[in-house]
């Protein structure tokens, strides 16, 4: 059980909480995801927030945890990478961003102990490798890099569940996408922390892809498209 | 005991400037100007790791010329004050005019306080919204700031190269035309410079967040021909 799971139970703090991120490897790069609701208890607190954030041209980071904290450790990851960047003349490699966040993630220890925890996933494609990479996070600053897939959050169960029956080492940016997708959508179905599409709204799950070529994000019309056919799909079920 | 010999302020002060105008005479000179879609700065540098110009900020770029590990150190000291005010307010509230302040308040002290002056000139430049809102502050080594418009010429042999560059510049041109002008100031009847021996970078409104740009040897070549 995740760390993070394990809290919300016993936690009945009413701050805002983050919920679903996955991300995988894929032929060429890595593709992150999250969904958009973050919850106060049982209530809804906000529809549109973004947990999958660019964080240099070629990585990003996805959050699951204590919202406040959680922006605020992202902001200073971004600050950070950008301020070595221009200090130095030149970007940190990939594991020593991933080794960076690590130290963020630790550093927040004490106020995990009192409820306000942060697990993060940070992928980036990495230009000495020349291949997508990720990693995941536990409480304490743990880091450990995946081969394949990675969820955290509280729908992220049945998220890597979907990941681990149909993910495959070969599998096309496009189709990592769609699979990313499909794995939020399974987890919003059963875990009420985790938002779907909201095709009402137009607020769709934050999607990107990381390559070669860097971050791209996937735009609503898209995924837009992509949650039509999945529907027709479960509704044909 | 023996008594320190008296020194009229003056000749103190001119001592120092001496000083510090021959350190930087020493070194190659530095162009800075707008151009229609931002603000080109281009200087001799023969080095490819060893910048003369770099980002500061979002919208804003450093230039400094004289002793490298000195400006180095005022390079590093901007971006790590830019990045805190934006980190602690907001990134619009990062500007060149408080920057440039800051920087002339350290230069003006080390002038008059530290053992040695510092042998260096500053350039920071700010792109807006528009070439309305462009800045170029011209820092000298004891502090005085200077607004400059259009273009300005920092280090080495600045009054000739500032002459010629004079006669060529015309507001909103291309960078095409912008860098050429600016390569034919630099270089002078009996030296031409190569785009190896150059050192250009851009502010440029690129629609991006981040409007600093370094331009390769090969792009030099391709648009300066």
């Amino acid at each position: 059980m995740s760390p993070y799971s394990a809290h919300t139970e016993e936690n009945d703090l009413s701050i805002p909480h983050a919920t679903t991120c996955v991300a995988m490897r894929c032929v060429g790069g890595v593709v992150m995801a999250g969904d958009r609701r973050a919850t106060s208890g049982n209530l809804i607190s906000h529809r549109s927030m973004e947990k999958v954030v660019q964080a240099d041209d070629f990585s990003g980071v996805a959050i699951a945890g204590a919202a406040g904290p959680a922006m605020e450790m992202i902001k200073l990851f971004q600050l950070q990478l950008e301020h070595y960047e221009k200090v130095e003349g030149q970007t940190l490699s990939l594991e020593g961003k991933a080794n960076q966040l690590s130290m963020f993630v630790r550093s927040n220890l004490p106020a995990a102990m009192q409820g306000l925890v942060v697990v993060p996933i940070f992928a980036g494609f990495d230009l000495l490798s020349k291949s997508g990479r990720l990693w995941d996070y536990d409480v304490t600053g743990g880091r450990y890099e995946e081969k394949d897939f990675v969820a955290t959050g509280s729908g992220m169960l049945h998220a890597s569940t979907v990941m681990r029956v149909s993910w495959r080492r070969d599998l096309a940016v496009d189709d990592a996408i769609k699979l990313c997708a499909r794995a939020l959508w399974e987890a919003s179905d059963a875990d009420s922390a985790t938002g779907g599409p909201d095709a009402l709204r137009g607020i769709y799950p934050v999607v990107a892809s990381i390559t070669q070529d860097g971050w791209s994000a996937v735009d609503d019309k898209s995924l837009a498209t992509i949650y039509k056919e999945i529907a027709k799909e479960v509704g044909a079920r | 005991m023996s008594m320190p010999y008296y020194v009229p302020p003056e000749q103190f002060m001119k001592d120092r400037a001496d000083y510090a105008r021959k350190g930087i005479a020493r070194g190659r000179t530095l162009v800075a100007l707008q151009y229609a879609n931002g603000i080109a700065i281009i200087s001799e540098n023969p080095s490819t790791t060893l910048h003369k110009i770099s980002e500061i900020y979002d919208r804003i770029a450093f230039a400094g010329v004289g002793k490298y590990n000195e400006f180095d150190q005022l390079r590093v000291a901007g971006v790590r004050a830019a990045d805190l005010k934006g980190y602690q307010f907001s990134r619009q509230d990062v500007d060149a005019r408080s920057l440039t302040n800051q920087y002339a308040q350290i230069l003006s002290q080390m002038f008059s306080e530290a053992p040695k002056p510092m042998e260096v000139e500053l350039l920071v430049a700010e792109i807006g919204i528009d070439s309305k809102g462009d800045r170029l502050f011209h820092v000298l080594y004891d502090g005085t700031v200077l607004d400059e418009k259009g273009f300005c010429v920092l280090g080495g042999d600045s009054e000739s190269v500032l002459e010629r560059l004079r006669g060529t510049f015309k507001s909103e041109m291309t960078l095409k035309d912008a860098l050429k002008s600016a390569i034919a100031a630099l270089s002078s009847a009996d030296r031409k410079l190569s785009h190896e021996e150059l050192e250009v970078a851009v502010l440029e409104r690129n629609g991006r967040r981040r409007c600093f740009r370094r331009i390769e040897d090969s792009e030099i070549k391709s648009l300066a021909g």
